[in-house]
């Protein structure tokens, strides 16, 4: 029974550590999204992130600071993205491609050198006291940073994006782009905000990766989250608080998968590693048809350029 | 009558500046080598509803949009109580007073009322008190919103009702009014001009864009007349005529259409049989149980709010959208709701859909190439049967024939389709149609945007092909023209269509109240025209 407790409390540990990628990555693009912009360079600049937290990190040799430096790098990787697309009105989707593969070719070359090195952890919080209770205290109060700060900013982004004047103009722009120009509002000026925050947490959650996940460098250590966080965005119809149930239940079924290997059950291997997919489709795809087609959460201007006439 | 100094309406009031609210000075404003606006003067008071009158290309929605910022003039001045002021862009224009309902809405859809509101207004806002607030606004002024519902969900009219309210709260000194009553029944529009007219005993001036010269004449004191992006005329409305004002903005006399060839009872062209489709989309309208019936010789005209269902039942007409029943759909005789348009062009019809760039023509295609996409005759057949080649010569020929026979104006023998200004792609668009001597042509808005010499053309045309014994259907906003044209009318509302009525039994009266979802079948209808005529209403 005891032994069971803490098999489970393993379980979900790692459940926590394998969905909060997704959700930060998740939630930059989600606000990327709602200005209008489709950045499909995530997994770039997730990547970007991985390796300059942990080259930071390693040189440093502070995580947190390691950190801060994933959420520049992925930043800075949305700035020739936001250059060409806004400012030089360039196709989104083919910019956001080459911005995968500069990122995926760019990390490889600086990281080459830390690649085999042992890495920074970040370290979980300890609340002397509430994180000793047995199996709710390291899950609820015993996760590290990144934990706590990418659950905090989905309820910061689901109460700015619906409840502030702010959200109102980001989705304003990402509605109606040339509407929101004449009613007088920056529209590229919101737009490239939200490239740089949607770059930033990027950045963020590839740190995390290369910090927390596994605290290594190895190229292209990604390995795809990046599309994932993609497709959860679309999936999660735009919404942050679907996103978190998103993005956990992918990190659920992904660990699940690997402790049912794990215990020799004889379900060939591909199999399991495609259930995650395909479980959190269903399940979105469920939840999105719920809520009637009266109302269509989908930007109306995702992907389109805007140039203002003058 | 003539072109006079910059003394609208001259009063004989010279003295101070500040008589007017807002003048333009000398404005230019060229696209390249292109001049939009050539020296334009305007001046407008406070209180005055003042018409921009002009042709489609004349310059008039380039003009305002230089008043509300939106554009930068080239040269020349604007005057704000006398003060020459730089517009810089629309936020700076909204805090001089000036609001604007543009002709196609600047409406975020996914958005309630309420946000769609404070998106134009400046600082924070409390949500609930805001939109308590336009819920009182929209009623003072007759104009009752739903602070929460979902732009998306809303009619047109209702759509038109968020723009003027918005303005309303930003208390404006100066409304532009670009085409307003387009898309209205005419009891919203009565319900319009009673706001407007309100508004300007309250001191704001109007700048009201118009193509429908009876309403201007009704509602406005003053007018400035555009030709060719110039000053023509400033004339009072009220003392002219809908033909004198008319030859003012085109520069000539517009010849009246033939009368229309009474109805004979022909063989049916066009029958719809209880035709349903379903709603394709989340804005899209469902139609239900569709039935109409075109005779050869006739013109049936259907009228209705736009986004009623016309589009969907366009589509489903042309077989752009296919029903499973063939028999919904019956084009001369042959049961076809579940054929695609091309074989229901072999039985003899013809489209012409409302979108002329990109669904009625494709932009980056040539004139002659545009023309092959709408037939299959073009090429010989035994060449056909070997490969299949088309024939550019026959089609440049055709092409060539349509641009005469319908005085399509273009730079070069055989331009892009998108080169065309909107006037002119229509005309070419319905004249390669009409070219094919089709025995059912259905049509949707034919003089959508187009100005009062080119639109005579093409109703022109339609009279003469429903007298050469085609049946046609013609789908329009535009009452004047139904009238003017159609035998019969019918009117569609929310997906539903009312039967045919002859056109002289018909009044706008009636029509509006069609449109304004009398459901309850035509006999609830009649019912409540007589309602209206006892309570003192004239049809």
């Amino acid at each position: 029974m005891n032994f069971d407790l803490h098999a489970l409390e393993a379980v979900l540990l790692t459940i926590v550590t394998a969905s909060t990628p997704l959700l930060l990555a998740g939630l930059g693009e989600l606000v990327t999204e709602r200005a209008g912009v489709l950045n499909l360079g995530v997994e770039g600049m997730m990547v970007m992130g991985a390796v300059a937290g942990f080259a930071v990190a390693l040189t440093t040799g502070s995580p947190e600071l390691g950190i801060i430096a994933a959420a520049l790098a992925g930043a800075a990787l949305a700035v020739p993205f936001g250059v060409l697309t806004l400012n030089l009105v360039a196709n989104q989707v083919a910019t956001g491609l080459a911005l995968t593969l500069l990122g995926l070719g760019l990390s490889g070359l600086i990281g080459e050198r830390f690649v085999g090195q042992p890495g920074v952890r970040l370290p979980h919080l300890h609340i002397p006291g509430l994180s000793d209770i047995p199996f709710f205290g390291p899950l609820i109060f015993g996760q590290d940073l990144l934990v706590y700060l990418s659950l905090a900013l989905a309820a910061v982004v689901s109460h700015v994006v619906f409840r502030t004047r702010l959200g109102l103009v980001l989705r304003a722009v990402g509605d109606n782009h040339a509407s929101a120009h004449a009613l007088g509002y920056s529209v590229i000026g919101v737009r490239w905000g939200a490239v740089l925050f949607g770059g930033a947490l990027s950045g963020l959650g590839g740190g995390y990766l290369s910090l927390a996940y596994t605290p290594q460098w190895v190229e292209n250590m990604t390995a795809g989250r990046g599309w994932i966080a993609l497709a959860l965005v679309v999936f999660s119809s735009w919404l942050p608080g679907r996103l978190v149930a998103g993005a956990y239940l992918f990190g659920a079924v992904t660990i699940l998968g690997f402790f049912v290997q794990g215990l020799g059950i004889g379900v060939p291997s591909q199999l399991l590693s495609s259930l995650p997919y395909v479980v959190t489709i269903v399940a979105l795809v469920v939840i999105s048809r719920r809520r009637g087609a009266a109302r269509a959460d989908t930007p109306a201007c995702l992907g389109q350029s805007f140039v203002p006439d003058r | 009558m003539n072109v006079s100094q910059p003394s609208p309406q001259g009063t004989g009031e010279t003295g101070a500046t500040s008589e007017f609210l807002v003048e333009a000075r000398g404005i230019v404003k060229r696209f390249g080598d292109f001049t939009a606006n050539d020296h334009v003067d305007l001046a407008i008071r406070p209180g005055e509803i003042h018409a921009l009158l002009g042709e489609n290309g004349a310059g008039k929605s380039t003009l305002v949009k230089m008043i509300y910022g939106s554009l930068q003039p080239t040269e020349g001045r604007f005057f704000w109580h006398g003060e020459p002021v730089t517009i810089a862009d629309p936020g700076t224009a909204r805090r001089l007073g000036i609001g604007m309902v543009f002709q196609h809405f600047s409406l975020f859809e996914a958005l309630s009322v309420t946000e769609n509101i404070a998106l134009a207004l400046t600082g924070d806002h409390d949500m609930k008190a805001l939109g308590e607030r336009i819920a009182r606004v929209s009623r003072d002024y007759g104009l009752p919103l739903e602070p929460r519902a979902t732009v998306a969900d809303l009619s047109v009219g209702e759509r038109q009702r968020i723009e003027i309210v918005r303005c309303l709260l930003q208390e404006p000194r100066l409304l532009i009014m670009d085409e307003p009553t387009a898309v209205l029944t005419p009891q919203e529009a009565d319900q319009l001009f009673l706001t407007l007219e309100r508004l300007a005993s309250e001191g704001c001036a109007v700048l009201y864009i118009s193509h429908r010269l009876e309403e201007v004449k009704r509602l406005c004191h003053a007018s400035t007349i555009l030709r060719h992006g110039k000053v023509v005329a400033r004339v009072d409305p009220s003392l002219e005529t809908a033909a004198s004002l008319a030859r003012l903005m085109v520069g000539a006399e517009i010849h009246s259409i033939r009368p229309k060839q009474p109805r004979t009872g022909g063989p049916t062209r066009l029958y719809c049989d209880n035709l349903d489709l379903a709603a394709n989309g989340p804005f899209a309208v469902a139609l239900a149980a569709v039935t109409l019936e075109v005779r050869a010789g006739e013109i049936l005209a259907i009228a209705g709010v736009a986004g009623n269902g016309q589009s969907e039942l366009f589509d489903a007409l042309s077989g752009e959208r296919r029903v499973d029943r063939p028999g919904a759909v019956v084009i001369e005789g042959t049961p076809c709701g579940h054929l695609g348009v091309t074989a229901r062009r072999a039985l003899g019809a013809a489209f012409v859909p409302e979108e002329r760039l990109g669904h009625g023509a494709v932009p980056a295609f040539r004139l002659s190439e545009n023309v092959i996409l709408t037939r299959d005759t073009l090429v010989s057949d035994a060449m056909r049967r070997i490969a299949g080649f088309l024939d550019f010569r026959r089609a440049g020929k055709t092409a060539a024939r349509v641009a005469q026979t319908f005085d399509v104006r273009k730079g070069k023998p055989d331009p892009e389709a998108r080169s065309l200004s909107g006037g002119n792609l229509q005309k070419f668009v319905v004249g390669r149609e009409l070219d094919r001597k089709p025995l059912v042509l259905v049509v949707n808005q034919p003089t959508w945007g187009v100005d009062a010499g080119a639109a005579a053309l093409i109703r022109q045309a339609l009279v003469d092909l429903a007298g050469e014994g085609a049946g046609v259907l013609m789908i329009s906003q535009d009452l004047d023209e139904i009238f003017e044209i159609a035998h019969r009318i019918a009117v569609i509302s929310r997906g539903h269509l009312s039967p045919g009525y002859d056109a002289h039994v018909m009044s706008l009266e009636k029509i509006g109240l069609l449109m304004g979802g009398a459901h309850g079948g035509p006999a609830h209808v009649d019912e409540a025209v007589k309602l209206r005529e006892h309570d003192g209403h004239a049809p």
